[in-house]
């Protein structure tokens, strides 16, 4: 189908933008690859589609010792393939070769992605396990929003009236860590079925010191589940990552959908769980050795 | 004061060519390739960004068109399957190495998804560099994201290393 008919303004400052959005019915347009299929499959039908590919000084991705901030016209592709960010959280490249295809990638924005708050979403989840914040740009002025007070449900932000989130910033991947990342989709690109990222922190002894894990298609908003308490004190190199995956597969509340049913969304939690731990165990060893 | 329309004119070079077209701001640029500007190679499946038959290349990188406006690529670039092939200078054309490749491979059979795919492998090819050897791996990357339901895959993935080896012989 194709979208019913609406208005469409490209303003070229962020001033502007909010200007339209304070009209009845408008809303932002970046990437479109999650908003144009919602609008040719008639789930939205917006009074007025505000572009902000004009704006400027939005498609930056700065990188520095605390984290990593992505500008809200950065493409997936572009953090994808951003060294010094992947330096910094190794979990952005991860997760953004997770994202769909490569033309997708190049069109889809990661900000985009998180505005969206679709609970199948890599990047809302990535947010979360990072525990990373918006910047969302008002005509009041610019408020910084944590991810806990960011998604409200699927689809669903706390933010209303003219708005635009203008960035997100990820913490660095803190001294002796590792994370992992890791799905299961029908076809390669799909949406996943079930998705983990994790981050293993050790002592300075090489123990396990915190285990953290949030998943992807796995309950209505991001959630960070601590496994640290399966696993605390073991040597990283033997510690019992199938334990922290069992105790993952008690916290989680997934969905049935015609994709898979929640005992099986459960199942997949625990083996990705596992799977993802061995591969960030070994990343954090290599880290605290280094 | 800001623009706010319900039709723009569009400007854009499609292979090679400058072209302009009067559009509702809400034309898919799938819609403004086939129907405004009568170039039906860009064949358009699911519309909603999943078959993958409608990808085109917007300065030079392949995106879904049914997933941008056409007023979106005013002023860009855009390339789609007709602007593969090349002209030989003697009146005629040839065939791009992936076109070349899918004919020799019998990488298609009902040709509906064909374009989207010689556009994308096309643009997967000549952006990597061709001296390292080509993986499996990045054979699936680059054609995951484009359905066939006629040939299967065995025969397009040969035809993404037989056009991989005539591109690097012909350096």
């Amino acid at each position: 189908m194709k979208p019913a008919p609406f208005h469409y303004a490209d303003p070229g400052t962020l001033e502007e933008v909010l200007a339209v959005l304070g009209q009845e019915g408008a809303k932002v347009l970046a990437g479109g690859q999650s908003l144009l299929p919602l609008l040719s499959m008639r789930l939205a039908a917006p009074a007025t589609l505000v572009d902000i590919n004009k704006v400027p000084g939005l498609d930056a991705v700065e990188a520095t010792g605390d984290g990593v901030t992505v500008g809200a016209l950065v493409r997936h592709n572009a953090l994808l393939h951003d060294a010094a960010a992947a330096r910094v959280q190794p979990l952005l490249a991860r997760a953004t070769a997770n994202v769909a295809h490569p033309a997708i990638r190049n069109r889809g924005t990661t900000v985009g992605s998180i505005a969206h708050a679709d609970p199948s979403g890599e990047m809302t989840s990535v947010l979360a396990l990072t525990d990373g914040h918006v910047t969302v740009a008002m005509p009041s002025g610019r408020q910084t929003v944590g991810w806990r007070d960011f998604f409200v449900g699927p689809l669903e932000t706390s933010i209303s009236g003219p708005a635009v989130v203008t960035s997100a910033f990820f913490p660095a991947l803190p001294p002796r860590s590792g994370t992992a990342f890791a799905e299961i989709a029908r076809r390669k690109g799909d949406y996943a079925v079930c998705g983990a990222g994790v981050v293993v922190t050790l002592d300075a002894g090489g123990r396990v010191a915190s285990v953290r894990a949030a998943y992807v298609s796995v309950g209505l908003t991001p959630e960070v589940h601590d496994l640290t308490d399966a696993v605390i004190g073991q040597p990283a190199e033997s510690a019992d990552w199938a334990a922290a995956g069992a105790l993952a597969r008690t916290l989680v509340d997934p969905d049935t959908d015609i994709h898979a049913s929640a005992d099986y969304r459960r199942l997949l939690v625990g083996v990705l769980t596992e799977r993802t731990l061995v591969s960030a165990a070994a990343e954090a060893v290599g880290r605290t050795a280094a | 004061m800001t623009n706010v329309d319900i039709e723009r004119t569009v400007t854009v070079t499609v292979n090679g060519v400058p072209r302009e077209a009067t559009v509702p701001v809400r034309r898919l640029l799938s819609d403004a390739l086939r129907h405004d500007l009568g170039l039906t190679g860009t064949h358009v499946g699911c519309e909603h960004g999943v078959c993958g038959a409608c990808t085109v290349l917007v300065d030079g990188d392949p995106v879904r068109s049914c997933l941008m406006l056409a007023v979106q690529v005013d002023g860009r670039s855009v390339t789609t399957v007709e602007g593969l092939a090349r002209d030989d200078n003697r009146g005629g054309q040839v065939l791009h190495p992936v076109q070349e490749a899918f004919r020799e491979c019998h990488a298609l059979q009902c040709g509906f998804c064909t374009p989207g795919f010689l556009i994308t492998i096309a643009a997967g090819l000549e952006k990597r560099d061709n001296t390292v050897e080509l993986t499996e791996e990045e054979v699936d990357d680059m054609v995951g994201g484009n359905l066939c339901r006629c040939t299967g895959y065995a025969n397009i993935k040969k035809a993404v290393h037989h056009a991989a080896a005539t591109m690097r012989d012909a350096g």
